[in-house]
């Protein structure tokens, strides 16, 4: 099998546009080409993943219809995810030597809504007010800040940092900081995760150009190797997202399964991780999402963040670029920005949010309905 | 007139209603709602078991604001009145996750003794008292 490299990294700024989703992803597109120093018709095989456009595949009508394989993605939250591993795992069985994987997505605004029948659920469960993604963020949030003794301003430190983070993004979607006291002050969602401990649904597109490992140096001084992708979905006994009930005896979440299944695949352990990506959809997530990933014990959080070990200057640095909360999250291009701000921070890119210290190993974690997970874990 | 909001999950009108789930004869893993198939060893000897009425609540949050259709409630965002939302185990049987009848965070505990409960949820088109199932402090 073939090792695989990324080359080059495009994305269009996260937030809203008067573009429509196809023209973010072709520019994501170009900036990944330039980025690579490649051109379109260098391009092999694509895979594009998105939620609200039907068949991203459509974008070659606007960088260049060359008639390559192109196969188009969804997979909710980890739907970028699964368009670099489809991508990486083409390339690793020596099917072709260079793709591209984007994710573009352009959502209405407010919380993400489909029928309940599309996710199997019963329509009681949506007429009955519980299909309502954030409410489970909240049960899971209280519920683990109950048995582990984390503060509800622990979440309002994880959002500032998001926030703060993002005001040096110019990519980002909310570039404005806020004080703890405003984050905990705005309206109650679902306990104890306020208005402000939410990211929303935006718009926005990334790409990432890869290539077999052993010609990435035709294209760049820099190569980041993909070594794993992993994804992993809800065993019998995890509560997840859209549950109508969980058994008794517990199993853990997803994310625990693929990142440890990631983590052996790269042959790396958590210890070695030198900057982090993680699901926040909420500030609990981020929290939670650190544990389940193998970065620290449950509980141990409280203290990890108010020494700032997840700042960009902490031991831990987690979601550099500001995560879903100062980015939003349009689902199909999440994964491939988590992907796009390691890339940049392991090559010393990332300016004035570039973590100290030559940083070598970066990894990125998703999760989402119907409890689905990934990680990756990326080196230079 | 009173009618469920999904009258294949409960016994109501029964006095005591009780919800329906099913229970796979071969691992005795349970479900709620009933599912054709055993989600912990696939298998198909699953037959409907009325779950207890009784339990602790293992998890809770509130839900504050209108939740987008086709959410049942009728509510405009001036007249809704936030809920709780809760994840109950009955007995040692299994976990469900439901509206509780309590929405003060200051009211609701961990490990607190909960029963199921009727409720009424909005009334029809046909003026008729659309009722669900909830989880009360016992």
């Amino acid at each position: 099998m073939n090792d695989v490299a990324i080359i080059g990294v495009g994305l269009h700024p996260f937030g809203r546009f008067e573009k429509s989703a196809m023209e973010l992803g072709a520019d994501a597109i170009q900036l990944a080409l330039k980025d690579a120093g490649v051109g379109w018709k260098d391009i092999q095989f694509g895979v594009g993943g998105s939620l609200e456009i039907a068949n991203p595949d459509a974008v070659t009508r606007l960088v260049g219809l060359t008639g390559i394989p192109f196969t188009d993605v969804f997979n909710a939250c980890a739907t970028a995810a699964s368009a670099i591993q489809l991508c990486a795992d083409t390339i690793r069985l020596g099917k072709y030597d260079i793709g591209i994987a984007v994710g573009l997505d352009k959502h209405p605004r407010g919380a993400f809504t489909a029928h309940p029948s599309m996710l199997g659920l019963p329509a009681w469960y949506a007429e009955n007010g519980q299909y309502v993604t954030t409410q489970f963020f909240g049960i899971k949030a209280n519920r683990y800040l109950h048995e582990h003794g984390i503060s509800q301003r622990t979440l309002a430190k994880v959002a500032a940092k998001n926030y703060r983070n993002g005001v040096i993004n110019p990519n980002a979607f909310r570039r404005k900081a806020l004080s703890e006291e405003e984050i905990l002050g705005s309206p109650m969602l679902n306990y104890p995760l306020t208005h402000y401990m939410f990211c929303s649904p935006d718009e926005g597109a990334a790409a990432a150009i890869m290539c077999r490992a052993d010609i990435a140096h035709r294209f760049t001084s820099q190569p980041i190797y993909l070594r794993a992708t992993e994804i992993r979905t809800r065993r019998f006994g995890a509560y997840e997202v859209h549950s109508t009930f969980a058994p008794v005896d517990e199993d853990v979440a997803p994310t625990v399964y693929a990142a440890r299944a990631a983590f052996e695949a790269a042959g790396i352990g958590p210890g070695d991780v030198d900057v982090i990506q993680l699901q926040d959809t909420d500030a609990g997530a981020e929290i939670i999402h650190m544990a389940e990933c193998g970065f620290c014990a449950d509980g141990e959080q409280e203290k990890l963040i108010a020494e700032g070990a997840t700042e960009i200057s902490g031991s831990l640095p987690v979601n550099t670029d500001g995560g879903l909360i100062a980015n939003g999250e349009p689902i199909g291009a999440s994964g491939l920005r988590q992907v796009h701000e390691l890339v940049r921070q392991l090559r010393g890119q990332a300016g004035d949010r570039q973590v100290a210290g030559n940083p070598r190993v970066g990894f990125a974690q998703v999760y989402g309905a119907p409890g689905t997970a990934a990680a990756t874990v990326l080196t230079v | 007139m009173q009618k469920a909001l999904a009258p294949e999950i409960s016994t109501w009108p029964d006095e005591q209603p009780q919800l329906i789930g099913s229970r796979c004869g071969d691992c005795s893993a349970t479900t709620f709602p009933t599912q054709a198939l055993c989600p912990r060893c696939s298998g198909d000897k699953m037959s409907d078991e009325l779950l207890p009425r009784r339990g602790t609540l293992i998890a809770w949050t509130t839900q504050g604001f209108v939740p987008k259709l086709p959410y049942a409630g009728g509510e405009t965002a001036e007249t809704f009145k936030p809920f709780g939302v809760g994840l109950v185990q009955l007995d040692d049987v299994i976990r469900v996750e439901g509206r509780l009848t309590e929405s003060d965070p200051e009211k609701l505990k961990f490990g607190m003794d909960v029963e199921l409960t009727m409720v009424p949820f909005y009334t029809d088109a046909d003026g008729d008292e659309v009722i669900t199932f909830a989880f009360a402090p016992a």
